[in-house]
């Protein structure tokens, strides 16, 4: 379907956070923006009918934390491929982290990426720029230059800003361009050798543990310069209880920091590393289940304590949204024993399957979790996307809250199959996908994309 | 469905013959060694000593053997080991296996496989408290308690004092064990 | 239908329970053996430790088995131990080291893997340094697999050993006081341990520096209602540790945990935790003492106290034989071999 189309979404509870709505009405759209929402009036315009009763329709999902992969790690993902993937999330926009190769810390990087994305692309793209040249941590990218290129923000991720006074150089500069900087915050001296979060799965399992306080000791650090600097700090991935706790009273206080969860910090803890899902207790036998790499990944999975934390902090806004870090890997990168195998888990197929765990089990409201994937995003780029008004980019996402299914990586559109949920039961799938106006994803067409 | 085929009297008379058909045919104790067979071939070796001595005033050294090692058919569930020991050399003495009852054969085979690695015997012999037929392997007893003809859909029990709490030899029919 | 009946001749088994060994495919840890199956093990280690001991060291039981040792850690000890446990079993073994060479080669262990498959090995037994890698190995080839250590996870033949060790010369097992003392975070052979005696009833104490102590054992993280792990004691003073104890268990030190920070230094360790002729006489008077080799005298413990009455070193290296004669003849084939009928 083409963008210009008039598309009619009828039926469905419409819920948009950043307009207040959540209703039962239709949606229309057409030339590429909402034509608007319509409560109780029949529509009388003509096009196609999307019957979306029992449905929830919702601004297209945003995320802000994407590995695709492309330049230079085509085997491990391609724009086509992980933008596919989104589409199938539910995402209509996502932003591409720079830990490419080359990384993206240049124009002509950034350049190659968005034009990639405008042309093969299937969601809208956006470009991170690398906070350091090579992302090596030793001297500054021309942040500038990667501004006027278009990147909404900047970040090393896949490593942290070591240096503090680097750090500091980055927050500082930084707000003569107003953009964030995202940090991965890890202190690598305490989480040197680690393979998975410290506590009593790592001792179970012989394996060295990362502490908390390797994510909570940089953390400190970037607030205290973002304070001492004004520059705007977001913290990528946010993991433990400690974390959440030091960004509350940071906010408290007026600094300009803010966070993201991802989808399986906020549902899985590390017990995941032990294959089995959740049955059995600390000391039952492992199984031959154990060791299971597609749970390894940086920041590690925490604590059910950090995972309750994080909960609590998204419901209450400290965690300001959800970004998936989608980072999809060949398989026999994971096909290894666990100190082998590399980080990441892939997660745009299975994002919303997962987060409405905590809707089910009535620890978020529906309208926050879309706020968080939709609305807060949006405000946090400062991009007019991520709501559902009126003449506004036709970007929707319709899904069934309720849907069952089992995943199955084998049929991710994803290069990425490395997910601890293969063959996890899941309640909410998304339908259908609408990126400026053209059908992305309809699962009813057994997921052909526009 | 199971009846007695042997009473603790039988029981003792056959062992009785027994023990004088070895002396009969080894002319004597001398240079004899008994070796019963784990579980209950080891209980019924140390009658077979004990009625030896009482007729000839001798003793004759008494070993055990568990053939764990050497069965041919590991895939079966095993029991856990018992010990293995033979208080003499074996080497140029005539060997008595003593077992409680012989069937295939397979067992036998593995006590000499056994017996090989500890040396060379002169003679190697056989008794067993019950035969009931049905060789797979050309092994036959030189003394035999009682021959009892059996279908392969039944089951020889024995039972012994030092084991058992009781003397009895049963046969069983149809899905037993 | 009728099933034809496997011919059983032999009629101990019609009247006795399967063992569970025999069911196990693997042997990757202890910690879901039960106490009737240590004790099986142990009970059959003792029938091994007979065939040892004879003059022609050989059965017939592995005969036309295939074990392969792989070992990507070196290892002279375990490595020998484990080639002569088979040997004696009439087994096919089979050597790969892979310390150095296929890592140099940058060969994945999915592709070792790979390899081995195509060897149809009945048995596997592997050390490495990265934990998990028996459980890896496990679940992509068809044969068994025996854990000779995984990095600082399990060690299960060594505590086995220890277990062997402990019941031939104590008699018994269960209210056993064992000390183990040395790094215990990075120990395989502690953890393994650990597993074996809470499961026969013996009361462990881990004693060591703040420093190489598990995190969770120490802020009580894992302490679950009514668990066995629940009674395990951690103390920091050797001392304490030792008083009363039945046997102490030293591990070793190894250098690098000076390097990494964990350590002062190895000679502070030794003023510290060192096991010595005047620490022991705080243990039992028959008190054992043991170490899973090899040793650095001087720093964990005396040369004194090593090559003293009271060390069943020496006899834990000769049982380590038998013990895993026990386990390879104990799971070989019920797994592999379906049952054939003999009728």
């Amino acid at each position: 379907m083409s963008e210009g189309e008039t598309i009619i979404i009828k039926g469905g509870r419409v819920v948009d956070p950043g307009q207040n709505l959540d209703m039962t009405a239709d949606v229309v759209l057409a030339d590429g923006v909402v034509k608007g929402i319509y409560g109780r009036r029949r529509t009388r315009e003509s096009g196609t009918v999307i019957d979306a009763t029992g449905l929830v329709v919702s601004p297209g999902f945003i995320d802000l934390h994407c590995h695709l992969r492309e330049p230079g790690f085509e085997y491990k993902e391609t724009i086509a491929s992980g933008t596919l993937a989104a589409a199938r999330g539910g995402f209509t926009a996502v932003c591409a982290m720079p830990n490419t190769n080359p990384v993206m810390d240049s124009r002509a990087g950034v350049d190659f990426v968005l034009e990639r994305a405008r042309s093969e692309g299937f969601v809208k793209v956006m470009a991170i720029g690398a906070v350091t040249r090579g992302s090596l941590g030793k001297q500054l990218s021309d942040m500038g230059e990667l501004a006027q290129a278009g990147v909404v923000g900047f970040s090393d991720d896949g490593h942290p800003v070591s240096d503090d006074n680097l750090m500091r150089q980055a927050l500082s500069y930084s707000t003569s361009l107003g953009l964030p900087i995202i940090n991965h915050c890890e202190a690598l001296d305490l989480s040197d050798g680690g393979d998975m979060n410290e506590g009593w799965v790592s001792n179970r399992l012989g394996l060295k543990g990362i502490s908390n306080s390797a994510e909570e000791a940089m953390v400190a650090r970037d607030i205290l310069l973002a304070e001492t600097t004004g520059g705007r700090l977001h913290i990528a991935h946010a993991s433990t209880a400690g974390t959440v706790e030091m960004v509350r009273r940071a906010k408290e206080r007026g600094l300009s920091v803010t966070c993201e969860a991802t989808p399986h910090h906020l549902t899985l803890g590390h017990e995941a590393v032990l294959g089995h899902r959740g049955d059995g207790g600390q000391f039952s036998p492992l199984t031959l289940a154990a060791y299971e790499t597609n749970a390894k990944v940086a920041p590690p999975l925490r604590s059910q304590e950090d995972v309750g934390a994080l909960v609590r902090g998204l419901a209450d806004g400290t965690v300001d949204f959800i970004a998936t870090d989608h980072a999809p890997h060949a398989t026999t990168e994971k096909v290894s024993t666990f100190s082998e195998a590399v980080n990441g888990i892939s997660v745009l197929e299975t994002a919303l399957g997962s987060l409405m765990t905590l809707v089910h089990e009535g620890n978020l409201p529906l309208p926050v979790l879309i706020e968080r994937l939709t609305a807060a995003p949006a405000n946090f780029l400062g991009v007019g996307l991520g709501s559902l008004k009126t003449g506004g980019p036709a970007d929707v996402t319709i899904f069934d809250p309720n849907a069952e299914w089992v995943v199955d990586s084998t049929k991710f559109v994803s290069k990425g199959k490395n997910t601890p949920l293969d063959g996890a039961k899941l309640k909410g799938r998304v339908v259908a996908t609408i990126v400026g106006g053209a059908v992305r994803y309809d699962a009813r067409e057994s997921g052909s994309a526009g | 469905m199971s009846r007695t085929i042997l009473e603790p009297d039988e029981i003792r008379r056959a062992l009785t013959r027994v023990a004088h058909e070895v002396l009969e045919r080894n002319g004597g104790a001398d240079g004899l060694v008994l070796i019963g067979l784990h579980t209950r071939g080891v209980p019924l070796a140390r009658r077979l000593e004990n009625l030896i001595e009482q007729f000839e005033r001798s003793s004759t050294p008494v070993g055990e053997l568990d053939i764990g090692f050497y069965r041919d058919d590991i895939s079966l569930a095993r029991r856990p080991m018992k010990p293995t020991d033979i208080p003499v050399s074996i080497e140029g003495r005539v060997v008595v296996l003593v077992d409680d009852v012989l069937f295939t054969g397979r067992t036998i085979r593995a006590a000499m496989d056994a017996l090989n690695d500890f040396g060379r015997p002169k003679e190697i012999h056989l008794a067993v408290l019950v035969d009931r037929g049905h060789r797979q392997l050309p092994i036959r007893p030189d003394y035999v308690g009682k021959n009892v003809p059996t279908s392969l859909d039944e089951d020889v029990q024995v039972m012994l004092s030092e084991i058992d709490g009781a003397d009895e030899v049963r046969l069983s029919s149809g899905e037993q064990v | 239908m009728t099933q034809a009946r496997p011919v059983e001749e032999d009629s101990d088994l019609a009247q006795a329970n399967s063992p569970t060994l025999s069911r196990r495919h693997h042997i990757l840890d202890l910690d879901d053996f039960t106490r009737d199956e240590i004790t099986e093990v142990l009970d059959n280690t003792a029938a091994m430790a007979g065939v040892l001991k004879r003059d022609i060291r050989k059965v017939p039981a592995l005969r036309g088995k295939t074990v392969i040792t792989l070992f990507h850690e070196a290892s002279t000890r375990t490595r020998v131990s484990f080639e002569q446990a088979g040997k004696v079993l009439s087994a096919d073994v089979i050597n790969v080291t892979g310390s150095g060479t296929s890592v140099e080669k940058g060969e994945s262990l999915y592709n070792t893997a790979l390899t081995l498959q195509a060897m149809n090995a009945d048995i596997i037994v592997v050390r490495h340094p990265d934990a998990g890698a028996p459980h890896f190995l496990a679940r992509h080839l068809n044969s068994s697999v025996i854990n000779a250590g995984d990095g600082t996870h399990a060690h299960p033949t060594q505590a086995l050993l220890d277990l062997y060790t402990l019941r031939s010369r104590l008699g018994r097992l269960e209210g056993l006081k064992v000390a183990i003392v040395g790094d215990i975070l990075h120990s395989r052979v502690a953890r393994s341990n650990l597993w074996g005696l809470t499961a026969v009833g013996a009361k462990v104490v881990l004693c060591g520096p703040p420093t190489l102590m598990p995190i969770d054992l120490v802020n009580g993280e894992r302490t679950a209602e009514g668990h066995p792990f629940a009674a395990i004691r951690t103390e920091t003073s050797v001392e304490r540790a030792i008083e009363g104890a039945d046997a102490v268990m030293v591990l070793r030190i190894q250098s690098e945990r000076q390097r990494g920070g964990f350590l002062p230094s190895l000679r502070e360790y030794s003023r510290m935790y060192g096991i010595n002729a005047k620490r022991m006489e705080l243990a039992k008077p028959e008190a054992l003492v043991m170490h899973p080799g090899p040793m650095n005298e001087g720093v964990e413990i005396d040369s004194e106290v090593a090559h003293g009455p009271r060390s069943v070193i020496e006899e834990q290296v000769a049982n380590g034989v038998a013990v895993r004669m026990a386990l390879m003849f104990g799971i070989i084939t019920p797994a592999l071999v379906p049952a054939r009928s003999r009728n």
